[in-house]
């Protein structure tokens, strides 16, 4: 037995070159399978993590997935707002213990600005009921104070105290900038590993004055209102993009849900943050079982290629065969010998796809931080990946057992003698 | 006076039943370390013959006894193991395994046979010891034990091939046109090394070939179309 496996791997290494290849296509197979699972699972995290303690999320009526993509996620954008009155409406509400007015749709070099108050950082919760904490410096104070995210800070090199200017609109590269109105960075928040990373946050006021002297998203032609005239005018938001509710008691929140989602001055929708996140990887599950499919079926492609080159070899090695069987070897050990071989390549096959998928995610980690939000960690293999290892490995053995099954045929069938 | 190693009686075989028979042999017999020649030209049911002997075909009815043993009677994995026991087979050309090495492809026959792994050792050399002493034995020198079996000579690699047939002295040495390949001088030389190394291990040696004129140092010569009743002409290879 050891001998044979011996014999098998000696045998293979003869023919490492095609063998090789097999190997490689196997192993990238099996990379990319556990990929999409990690990517998967990632998001998944990198989404449940992304807020916690908040008992609703309140937008201008819309899907509720489309809600939590724009309010928390700061993917896509609002198609409506919710008047100020509303938001003094929720936030007077006697069940709220407190609320955080979200304000948003300017960016700063691609990364989303956020309209917020002192709220923000004192109720707003991530991961495990996690607060948010400053790295350096301190929330903002003054109107033209900016606070970053983590990831802000460190890819566009800002420090305490540089001047940065805001974009009107979303995206990288925008028409209109708000240059009269520059910011200062007062401070730069730990990071969360969450969007929060990506936010440029400053406060309500701040939103509303840099807006003052603007109508239909461009700057109203022969007005301009200098920084130091702003503060004459009152800078009371109008509008707001949504609201981050916490209750009281967690018992009342279908209530708090009713009486918003009921209210008739202004059509507004109240979501519950996990009941949306379901509805949202219902939506994506099926993009996701599909990838997880196209994936599977690259590594029976990896496989079945595997199975082609062990087949094909046998032709030649029909004479080898026939010595084994001569000094003795049984059918069912030139069986063995040649399932060994496929299975050998599975298993290296395997293995090395996990250590491409530690190489590519500890090469790649920095690059889907940076534009995904997707934060990688260098981890040993779940329980789940070992199951897909497992399936991979299993459906191995079972390919390779084709060879193995030919091979005892053809050697029971040439005898000592091959017929060539 | 010596007993019979390999007793043949009114064997018959077909490879279906429709088929006419490609052997009858209403007798054959070999004794314990005696050279037979047994010429065959090719479709005379010479590997037909030679997997009967080694136990990979079945005959239909009759008696085939390789030292006592009723082989046909055996299970066909007991019969591979009485195959690697007890004979050495030697084959025309390709012998080795490419990806051994030559003390590997010599040691072959121990690794699926106790008994002869036991009978290699009983002089108390080592299995290594013992292949190299029979490598000498036939000629090849320390050098070439190391190379590469596939830049080995023909004529070396059917000398390793050799070593790897006698190696814990089987009883049987099987030679199958072992020196086809061979151009006539080294045939010679060949085979007086193989008949010097079975005389020594005390096998015997059944040596099949087409080709007549190396008849000359064996016991007895016989030929396959003696033996077998069946006509020639009719088979196919």
């Amino acid at each position: 037995m050891r001998f044979l496996l011996l014999l098998a791997a000696r045998s293979a290494w003869n023919r490492r070159l095609t063998l090789g290849m097999t190997l490689i296509a196997v192993a990238l197979s099996v990379t990319l399978l556990l990929a999409v699972e990690r990517v998967r699972l990632e998001a998944r995290n990198s989404f449940a993590q992304s807020v916690s303690g908040t008992d609703l999320v309140v937008g201008a009526r819309s899907s509720p997935v489309q809600l939590m993509l724009y309010a928390v996620f700061r993917i896509g954008e609002a198609t409506n707002n919710i008047g100020w009155q509303s938001y003094r409406a929720i936030a007077g509400n006697p069940a709220v213990a407190w609320s955080i007015p979200l304000s948003l749709g300017d960016s700063h070099h691609g990364f989303p600005v956020l309209g917020t108050t002192a709220a923000y950082f004192e109720h707003f919760r991530y991961a495990d009921s996690q607060a948010l904490t400053l790295a350096a410096g301190k929330p903002f104070a003054e109107l033209f104070d900016a606070v970053l995210g983590a990831e802000v800070a460190q890819r566009l090199g800002y420090r305490l105290g540089d001047s940065i200017v805001l974009n009107h609109g979303m995206g990288d590269v925008s028409l209109a900038e708000h240059a009269d109105k520059p910011f200062k960075v007062v401070g730069i928040l730990a990071r969360t590993g969450t969007p929060v990373d990506r936010t440029v946050h400053v406060s309500l006021e701040a939103m509303e004055a840099i807006h003052l002297d603007w109508a239909g998203g461009a700057p109203l032609p022969g007005l301009s209102i200098p920084a130091e005239y702003v503060r004459k005018f009152d800078l009371t938001p109008k509008e707001i993009t949504a609201v981050l509710v916490g209750l009281k008691s967690r018992a009342a929140v279908f209530k708090v849900q009713r009486q918003i989602n009921n209210d008739t001055t202004e059509p507004l929708l109240a979501v519950l943050p996990g009941v949306a996140l379901d509805q949202l990887w219902q939506v994506v599950g099926f993009a996701e079982r599909t990838l997880l499919a196209v994936s599977a079926m690259v590594v029976a492609v990896g496989l079945a290629g595997l199975v082609a080159v062990v087949l094909a070899s046998l032709g030649e090695r029909r004479r080898e065969l026939a010595i084994l069987r001569s000094v003795g070897a049984r059918p069912g050990e030139v069986f063995l010998l040649l399932s060994a071989e496929g299975l050998f390549i599975t298993v290296l096959g395997a293995l090395l796809g996990v250590a491409l998928l530690a190489l590519l995610t500890a090469l790649l980690a920095p690059l889907a931080q940076a534009h995904f939000g997707l934060a990688f960690r260098a981890r040993w293999v779940s329980a789940d990946e070992l199951r897909l290892l497992g399936a991979v490995v299993a459906v191995g053995l079972i390919a390779s057992l084709a060879p193995g099954y030919r091979a005892y045929r053809l050697s029971l069938a040439d005898g000592l003698t091959p017929r060539l | 006076m010596t007993e019979a190693v390999i007793e043949i009686e009114k064997l018959r075989f077909r490879w279906s039943a429709g088929d006419d028979f490609c052997l009858d042999i209403p007798s054959f017999a070999a004794r314990a370390g005696e050279r037979v020649f047994l010429y065959g030209p090719s479709g005379s049911g010479k590997s037909t013959l030679l997997g009967l002997l080694g136990g990979v075909l079945v005959p239909e009815c009759g008696r085939l006894r390789l030292l006592g043993t009723e082989l046909p009677r055996l299970q066909p994995s007991v019969r591979d193991r009485f195959r690697a026991d007890h004979v050495g087979f030697l084959f025309q050309q390709f012998n080795l395994i490419p990806y051994l090495s030559v003390i590997d492809n010599v040691l072959l026959s121990c690794r699926f046979s106790g008994r002869r792994r036991a009978r290699a050792t009983a002089a108390g050399a080592s299995l290594h010891a013992e292949a190299r002493r029979l490598l000498k034995h036939l000629d090849l020198e320390e050098s070439l034990h190391r190379r590469e079996v596939t830049r080995l000579s023909v004529g070396q690699q059917q000398r390793v091939a050799a070593a790897r047939a006698l190696i814990g002295r089987p009883e049987i040495v099987i030679a199958d046109e072992p020196t086809s390949a061979l151009d006539a001088e080294r045939q010679g030389a060949f085979l007086d090394l193989l008949a010097r190394e079975c005389a020594a291990a005390g096998s015997t040696l059944l040596f099949v070939s087409h080709d007549r004129r190396l008849a000359a140092g064996f016991d007895r010569e016989l030929s396959l179309a003696s033996i077998s009743r069946t006509d020639v002409g009719q088979q196919a290879a």
